[in-house]
């Protein structure tokens, strides 16, 4: 636990916070796009170069700018007037602290659960792509397809009939 | 002696790393190299900007800036001490918060490309194993900085410029992106170190620079057309289209943000710049193997700036493209052109070495490029103006 981890743990929290109580909805979408960068930035603090840029790549290159987008097509950036805590607030906190204590109790007991290595691993780029081309190359396939399906069908949908009124 | 000029830069900055106590010693060899980083290319960039007027004024028939210094060479230091004066001018309905940082993460992301380019040898900042995607990281983050000025300024002139450039800048990021990954297929490494090495090799004489390959001439071409509409210059430039959208995402920036914003552009079009050398043009290597005695920095600098020279002289030439012929031509040519070298350079790795793969290659891409050519002239009709998404 260095004083690094703290900043950024920091950041990315405050990020979170800031998306779900700020009033004006482009404000939120910034604040998200703040938390993934600290995200990424945990990640490359543990050495992980791949996981960290591909965090930035798509979530704060493709997702942040795709969100700002919709919100501004969708003329959700009107700031609201009265507060954004809605009635359910407990119950969401419930739900969201179980989620996170499950996910916690989990992270925990997998220390004990997975044989600990002396030395952390050396992943370079090189071995993540040979995985993905060679044991993970069917995982791969279907994701690519599944994508591609979902951008055909979000064709289909934007696209107008033939003859279609105007 | 050569060599000492080759390394004198990383000579220096050890001598002066050497001078303090140890325990500054790591700190500040970073520190040296981020400060000369932001003391180069802001210079660069003063030197860009006069060549642009300068240039621009002689194509365009007329004697340019002129009256600062001898044949006006003193411009950018007027332009400098003009925008640092003027006031600063905020909307009084814009967000300040946002409309102040705007800038400011521009200026920060545009600087941070340049930590993974091989500027000599052994003159990169940071030796990373991801260094391409590291550099494609911090471009994507440019859109945001972008968007960030022109919703925070409340202007319909700035929000619709920020539009068209988010979305002109996403439509060519897929192309900039497939045309690099062919140098990755063949040099196998994202390492930007590895793969100048792997270009710096000399048969008669002549380098093995990517671009004087077939898939390597197409990516090399699909790259430059990307990184043109990346960087927003002409006839990429409806973004900031003055005879329509007055200046576009930073309308409502004035003094020295707006000054951030103009550094920003010419930073990215020097690193995009930079990028291209490395990539496709051999880096810091030569372009003779008895040139070699020319330290390698001279070499990635005059590249740089010849393909500033040329983006300046494309200026000057081309009209400016109409949206829908920009996104047209993102997706119906330079995009299927990209994915179609992705196979060619598959198929230049796997073949043996000889003349039959540089026949081969060459054929397709020739050929697709004369067949794609042919059926777009054939297609061409100019009717009235279809909108098909904007009724």
């Amino acid at each position: 636990m260095t004083i690094v981890f703290w900043i950024l743990a920091a950041l990315t929290v405050a990020g979170g916070l800031a998306a779900v109580t700020l009033r004006n909805t482009v404000h939120c979408a910034l604040a998200v796009t703040a938390a993934f960068g600290g995200l990424a930035l945990l990640f490359l603090q543990l050495d992980a170069q791949f996981a960290g840029f591909a965090q930035i790549l798509v979530y704060i290159g493709a997702v942040a700018i795709l969100v700002v987008f919709a919100i501004l097509l969708t003329r959700g950036s009107e700031t609201a007037e009265h507060a954004v805590f809605s009635h359910t607030w407990l119950t969401g906190l419930c739900i969201a602290s179980a989620v996170f204590g499950v996910l916690g109790w989990a992270v925990l007991r997998s220390v004990n659960a997975i044989p600990q290595e002396a030395t952390a691993p050396v992943v370079a780029v090189r071995e993540i792509g040979n995985a993905l081309m060679s044991r993970y190359v069917l995982p791969l396939e279907i994701v690519a397809l599944l994508l591609t399906a979902a951008m055909v069908g979000a064709v289909i949908v934007a696209m107008h009939e033939k003859g279609d009124a105007k | 002696m050569v060599n000492t000029l080759d390394q004198i830069f990383v000579l220096l900055q050890h001598w002066i790393v050497g001078l303090l106590p140890a325990v500054l010693q790591p700190f500040a060899g970073v520190l040296l190299n981020v400060v000369a980083i932001i003391a180069t290319f802001p210079a660069l960039f003063a030197i860009a900007v006069l060549l642009e007027r300068k240039g621009l004024g002689r194509m365009q028939n007329r004697i340019g800036p002129n009256r600062v210094g001898p044949f006006g060479i003193l411009q950018p230091v007027a332009d400098g001490i003009k925008s640092l004066t003027k006031e600063d001018v905020v909307p009084f309905r814009a967000d300040a918060v946002v409309h102040f940082m705007a800038p400011v993460v521009l200026v920060v992301i545009v600087f941070m490309g340049f930590a993974v380019l091989p500027m000599g040898r052994n003159m990169t900042l940071v030796h990373m194993d991801g260094a391409l995607l590291f550099y494609f990281a911090m471009g994507t983050c440019t859109e945001l900085a972008v968007f960030m000025a022109g919703w925070a300024s409340r202007n319909k002139y700035s929000l619709l410029g920020a539009m068209r450039a988010v979305a002109q800048m996403i439509s060519y990021e897929v192309p900039l992106l497939l045309s690099s990954v062919t140098v990755v297929m063949i040099s196998g490494s994202l390492s930007l170190d590895r793969i100048v090495e792997a270009q710096n090799q000399y048969t008669w004489g002549l380098p093995h620079w990517y671009i004087f390959t077939p898939w390597g001439l197409l990516a090399f071409l699909m790259f430059a057309i990307a990184a043109t509409a990346e960087t927003n210059r002409s006839p990429f430039d409806l973004p900031e289209g003055e005879s329509e959208l007055v200046a576009g995402y930073f309308t409502e920036y004035s003094g020295f943000k707006f000054a951030e914003f103009f550094l920003g552009e010419y930073v990215g079009m020097l690193s995009i710049s930079g990028l291209g050398a490395t990539l496709f043009l051999g880096g810091w290597s030569a372009p003779l193997a008895v040139l070699n005695f020319v330290p390698s920095w001279i070499w990635f600098f005059s590249k740089v700036m010849l393909s500033i020279g040329v983006m300046i002289w494309l200026r000057g030439t081309l009209p400016r493209l109409r949206q829908d012929q920009l996104m047209n031509f993102a997706w119906k040519f330079v995009l299927p052109m990209t994915l179609l070298n992705l196979g060619v350079a598959a198929l230049w790795r796997f073949m043996d070495g000889g003349w039959l793969r540089w026949v081969v290659c060459s054929a397709i891409v020739l050929g697709t490029y004369v067949l794609v050519g042919r059926s777009e002239m054939r297609r061409r009709h100019y009717g009235p103006r279809s909108y098909r998404y904007a009724e």
